[in-house]
Order: C-alpha cells, then structure tokens, then sequence
C-alpha cells in the first residue's frame, strides 16, 4: 500500500490513507508531542504489573475487580465534568466539596426530611447547576479568575456542608435505591445484554461513520484500523464482563455476588453523552474553540461568555452526580464528605487521561482511563498496607508527573508544530 | 472597471473619546478590483476596517453596498452584506483543523450533530476554487500548517459564505518571499473572480503587484483615492509619509490649524 495514492475532499487532492500511513501518522503524532491517553494506557498497565506481582493473591481477585470500578466511579463524573472546565484553560477546585455539598443535600433530604429518593436527587443535581452557574458567573461575567472564585468556593463549600450536616455529625442513608447505585450489581443476563449493547454500539457508530464518509466521496479510516478498533473494544468488554460474571463472594451460600457493577452502566451513559455533546455537536466544537482561542471564537460570533458559564454548570453537575454515586458507596455523608484527596484524584484523572491543563485539548474517555489509572493506585497502594502519608505523597508525585508531561508535551508540540 | 461601487464610504467620522481618529474619511471598493488602503501607523487604517466590519460605530458618515444607503452595527451585520475581515492575527483555532476552522461559529448542522461530510466537501470545493490543489489532509491541524497555509485558510474562511468584499489585514507581513506571492497571487484571484478586494498593507512592492487603485490615509484623513497606474512608487510614499505628493492629495497645512500649546508666559 502506497501512501500516495489519493483521494478527494469536495476537489481538492488529499492523500488517502491507509493502515501503514495511519500507523505512521499515530508514531509521528506522538513524536510530535501529542501523546493523547498513551501515558494513561502505558500507566495502566504498569501499575497493574507491580501491584500484581506485589500482591497477587488480593489484586488480580475478582472481588478487587469489581472494587475498583465502584472505588473509581465518583472520581471518574467528577473528572468528567473538569474536562469541560479544562477544556477552557479554567480549573474547579471546588469540584470536591461541590460533590459533598450535593451529597449532603441527598442525604438530608433522604433521611432527615424523609423525601422520596426522585425528588432528594433531582434537588441534589439542581444544586451542582446552581453552584456551577455561579461560579461561571462570577468568572466570565465580573472577571474574577477561575482560580480564586473556586478556591473561596472550596472554603466556602466546605462551611455549607458543615451547616447542612448541623456541626458535623454524620448522616447515615437507609434509602435502598441510593444504595444500590454504588454498591449493588446487575444480573449476569443483563450484564451480557449490557457488553453486547455497548459492542453492537460503539460498532455501529465506527460503521455508519465509514460508510457515511465514503457514500460522499470523502477519505476516512481504513477499514483495518476501524476493524481493529471495534475488535479491540469487544475483546476488552468481553473478558471485564466473563470476569465480573464470576461468583466473587467469600462466602456465596450467605451474599451471591455476581455481574457489572451498577455504576458501570451510569457511566457508559455519561460518558456517551458527553462524547457525543463534544464530539458532534455545534455546542461541542465551540467548547474546543474557545479553549483554543477565544478571541478567534468572539470574533466567529461564538458567545465566549455564554460557553464559559456553561462548562461550570457541566463541571458542577456532574460533581453532584460524583456526590451522590460517593454517598452511596459510603452510604452515609459526613464533613469530610468531597474533602481531602477527591479533588485531586479528579483533575489528576482528567490530566493523566490526557486533557491538557492550558485549554483546547482533552475528551471525555481521558476522564475514565485516567480515572482508572488512579483507582488503581488508590486500591493498590491500600491492598499493600501504605499509610495515608505515603498513599497522599505517591498520588501528588503522580499528578506532577501527569502535568508535567503535559507542558513538556505542549512544548515539544509547539516547536513542532504538533500541538 | 464597474460604474458604482460595490462599496463606497463617504464622511466617516470616528472618535475616542477626544480624540477624533477618522475625520470624514472615503473609500471606494469595485467588483474585480483589488483598493490598496494605505498609510502610516495611527492613520486610521484599522479603525476605518473595524468601523465597516461592524466592530466599531461609526460616529457619521454613509456607507453604501451596492449603490444602497445601508447601516452596519454588529459583525453580523456585515456578514450578512457579504463584507469579510482577515485580521492580521487570522483569528484561527491552532486545535482545530481546517474545515473546522474554516466553519467556525457557522457550522452545517443535520438535526442536533454536526455535519461534518457536507462541511468537508465545502471546505474542498472552496480551496479549489483558490486553486488549493493539495494538502496533506484537511482534517490537519491548523496548528501543523505553514504560515502561507494558515494565511490561506483564513481568505478560504472569508470567501466561503459567498462573500462581496474581502477585506484583508496585512497578509503577507509575517511571509517569507515564496510564501507572499502565493498570497498575492490568490489576493488577484480574488478580485478576478468578481470580489471587491481591500488589501491593506505597508509593502509598497505588495501594493503595486495586485492593486488597481490605492488609497492613502494620512492622520486619519483620506490623502488620495487614485489608480494605481497614476501614480508613483514614491509618490505614494509622499502621500503616506505627507499626506501630500505634488498636487495630490490633502491641501497644505495652515498654521491657522494649529493649537499653540506653548505654556503661556513662557515667552523666549
């Protein structure tokens, strides 16, 4: 296969490609200093490598398994919702205790004033858009850097959790819906019905696009490389669902355990969602826009303002999420609810999955495979026995060796004209 | 040459505060013509661009597309008319790619989700039509292309929406040599495909290779609206550097029209 056989774009000539050009395309990216998830992906498996090996009895158990997804979910909407935020250039670092406050406002709700779960969650997530609108408010209306708006949020929300938890007790939940959210997981059938959907979907979506482009005359994909990737994805899907279908209580007479996690699910959902928000729409490119260049975007008629807003009510809605899906695993919320390392668990998901801390670069799936990433970490470094000092030391040096491969990535990508 | 204008400009006043920078100033753009806008730093250049592209207001004054009176307010406003601005920093997206780029802030849309085939056809059938015959990809980087590159993605963003005028902010001046003639070389396509073209610029060899008239701005003053055949290289450096060149351009200075802001009592 040659590359210099061409294709068509309306009239113009462009290479075509094909499995040994997009190959060399991806090595000449990386190169070039974007690296995407590789860090993520490369992490992943060494991490996964060590703690096997150090402890591979507990780590390589099914029950771990399973562990990590529901140990990482709330890290991972949270991560979610900082993508859009550093998408801008922005950063939350209120997105923690934002999912605290949410939580609490769950909990309260719940078992204090005896709601129904419905409407105790519905006014959880109306808090993260409330918090979220004003803190884009205060940052793209009146001007105040986003550092400083959400580092008195961060006190501030901290003050509001303390209030709403009347001084500090702990409020335990009892609602068997929220529970189940976190730490209860469906059958084995669904979960099969589950991984086939997600296959057949994210097969789908990689056909019709192919096939939409080549319909037009367009260059797209090889068909190698999308097959690879869909059969990636299946084989990826299949073993984590064969895994988790596996009976992994100790002591299955007393508590069956079987099948995906219900947060996956939600997950899936989310992630979708806003993959899709960011990948195909008009919303989605102007979000990439204004991180990119916001004066090129005001003067395209984009509303910068408008957008900057947006993204904190996306960021602040989904901690609220991350909130709720954290009360429910702990099953109850107490003051240091969102506190200590979430926050930094987060934005080192969004950052070692590959978003960039300066703006216009990052997807939704960095904040799963950073997530990931840093579930393993967490979960590791407990199966091993590490004190709190060190687990907070290791995760900190992880998230400057994440920030720091980004600048230094941007930077080799400058002078090569990369980005 | 076309008898009316495609766009003409007549009295243009604009200030800042106390300070007046435009002072009934002119301008006329035909069809198939490129007007070279010329003048030193601080004559009102920029100003009189972002007052017809809607950025600013303009304080009084007319201006007419097409022969009819009409208002310009907003950026849209412009658009609409078919007036499109490449600004000196090109106002590209280095994350994005080209056809991205080029649809930005006007993207096709099927429904709820971008349509990316049709954009993409567009972007082509555009840069074909400035006779861009090859690039690597159009889903390249901005960010990866050269600086003609780039310069051409912005004039292909400006023309895409069938635009009337094109105005454009010193296009070459961050060019090497090869690079500049390829702009120029598509500043004439331009205007021989029927657009009214203004090209600003401070390259008198620029001017002269793609220009069919020139105006000269001086203080913010219209020195001197004439064919680019009439005149001389140096004569519109006088008229840039003087505001006049012979018996062109504005009537000399009158002490009559100077302040005297010598401090009073200071009488050596």
């Amino acid at each position: 296969m040659s590359t210099t056989t061409t294709g068509s774009a309306g009239k113009v000539k462009v290479a075509k490609p094909t499995v040994a050009s997009h190959v060399s395309d991806y090595i000449g990216r990386v190169r070039g200093g974007d690296i995407g998830s590789l860090a993520a992906v490369l992490g992943l498996i060494v991490l996964t490598l060590i703690f096997g090996v150090a402890r591979p009895d507990t780590f390589f158990s099914t029950l771990n398994f399973a562990n990590l997804f529901a140990q990482g979910a709330a890290v991972v909407f949270i991560a979610m919702g900082l993508v859009f935020v550093l998408l801008l250039g922005e950063i939350d670092l209120s997105a923690g205790y934002t999912s605290g406050v949410a939580g609490a406002v769950m909990a309260v709700l719940l078992t204090t004033h005896g709601w129904a779960w419905p409407s105790a969650i519905l006014v959880s997530l109306v808090t993260g858009l409330v918090i979220g609108f004003t803190l884009g408010f205060l940052v793209s209306k009146v001007g105040i850097p986003s550092f400083v708006v959400t580092l008195a949020a961060f006190l501030a929300f901290q003050g509001v959790l303390l209030v709403l938890l009347g001084g500090g007790t702990n409020i335990s939940i009892q609602n068997e819906f929220v529970l189940s959210l976190a730490n209860d997981n469906l059958s084995v059938f669904w979960s099969w019905v589950l991984a086939v959907v997600i296959i057949a979907g994210f097969a789908g979506a990689q056909l019709i696009r192919v096939r939409g482009r080549a319909a037009r005359g367009l260059v797209h994909d090889p068909l190698g490389i999308v097959l690879g990737r869909i059969v990636g994805v299946a084989v990826i899907v299949l073993v984590a669902t064969a895994i988790l279908c596996q009976e992994r209580a100790i002591n299955p007479a007393i508590n069956s355990l079987k099948g995906i996690p219900i947060v996956v699910p939600i997950l899936v959902v989310f992630a979708v969602i806003w993959t899709f928000v960011l990948s195909r729409t008009t919303y989605g490119r102007h979000v990439y826009a204004v991180g990119g260049n916001a004066e090129a975007a005001r003067r395209a008629g984009i509303p910068v303002d408008r957008i900057r807003i947006s993204v904190f009510v996306i960021g602040s809605f989904m901690a609220a999420v991350g909130g709720i899906i954290a009360a429910s695993r702990a099953s109850s919320v107490d003051p240091r609810s969102g506190g200590s390392n979430v926050l930094l668990y987060a934005v080192a998901a969004a950052v070692i999955g590959g978003t960039s801390l300066f703006g216009g670069k990052g997807r939704i799936v960095d904040a799963i495979l950073g997530g990931a990433v840093i579930a393993v970490i967490d979960n590791g470094m407990g199966l091993m026995n590490l004190s709190a000092g060190s687990k907070y030391i290791f995760t900190g040096v992880v998230l400057l060796l994440a920030a720091g491969v980004d600048a230094l990535s941007r930077r080799r990508a400058a002078a090569t004209g990369n980005r | 040459m076309a008898a009316t204008p495609l766009l003409e400009l007549r009295g243009i006043d604009k200030s800042f505060g106390p300070v007046q920078v435009l002072h009934d100033v002119g301008l006329s753009v035909y069809p198939g013509e490129v007007t070279a806008l010329v003048g030193d730093n601080g004559a009102g250049k920029s100003t009189l661009v972002k007052c017809v592209s809607g950025i600013y207001s303009m304080d009084a004054g007319t201006v007419a597309f097409e022969g009819q009176q009409v208002a310009i307010h907003t950026p849209r406003d412009a658009s609409a008319l078919g007036i499109e601005v490449v600004y000196q920093d090109l106002a590209l997206c280095d994350n994005l790619d080209i056809v991205q780029n080029m649809f930005l802030g006007r993207e096709k849309t099927r429904g709820i989700t971008l349509d990316e085939p049709t954009m993409e056809q567009m972007a082509g059938d555009t840069l074909a039509s400035l006779s861009v015959r090859t690039v690597k990809s159009l889903r390249q980087l901005v960010a990866s292309l050269s600086g003609g590159q780039r310069q051409t993605v912005a004039i292909a963003k400006a023309v895409l929406w069938n635009s009337r005028v094109v105005i454009l902010d010193e296009p070459t001046a961050a060019l090497g040599v090869a690079q500049t003639a390829q702009v120029l070389e598509l500043v004439r396509r331009l205007a021989d495909n029927g657009l009214g073209v203004v090209l600003i610029s401070h390259n008198m060899n620029d001017v002269f290779a793609v220009s069919d008239r020139i105006a000269a701005l001086y203080l913010g003053r219209t020195a001197a609206e004439v064919k680019a055949t009439d005149v001389t290289h140096s004569q519109v450096v006088e008229l840039i550097t003087a505001g006049r060149s012979g018996n062109l351009g504005l009537p000399p200075e009158k002490t009559s029209d100077f302040v005297d802001i010598t401090p009073p009592g200071d009488d050596r």
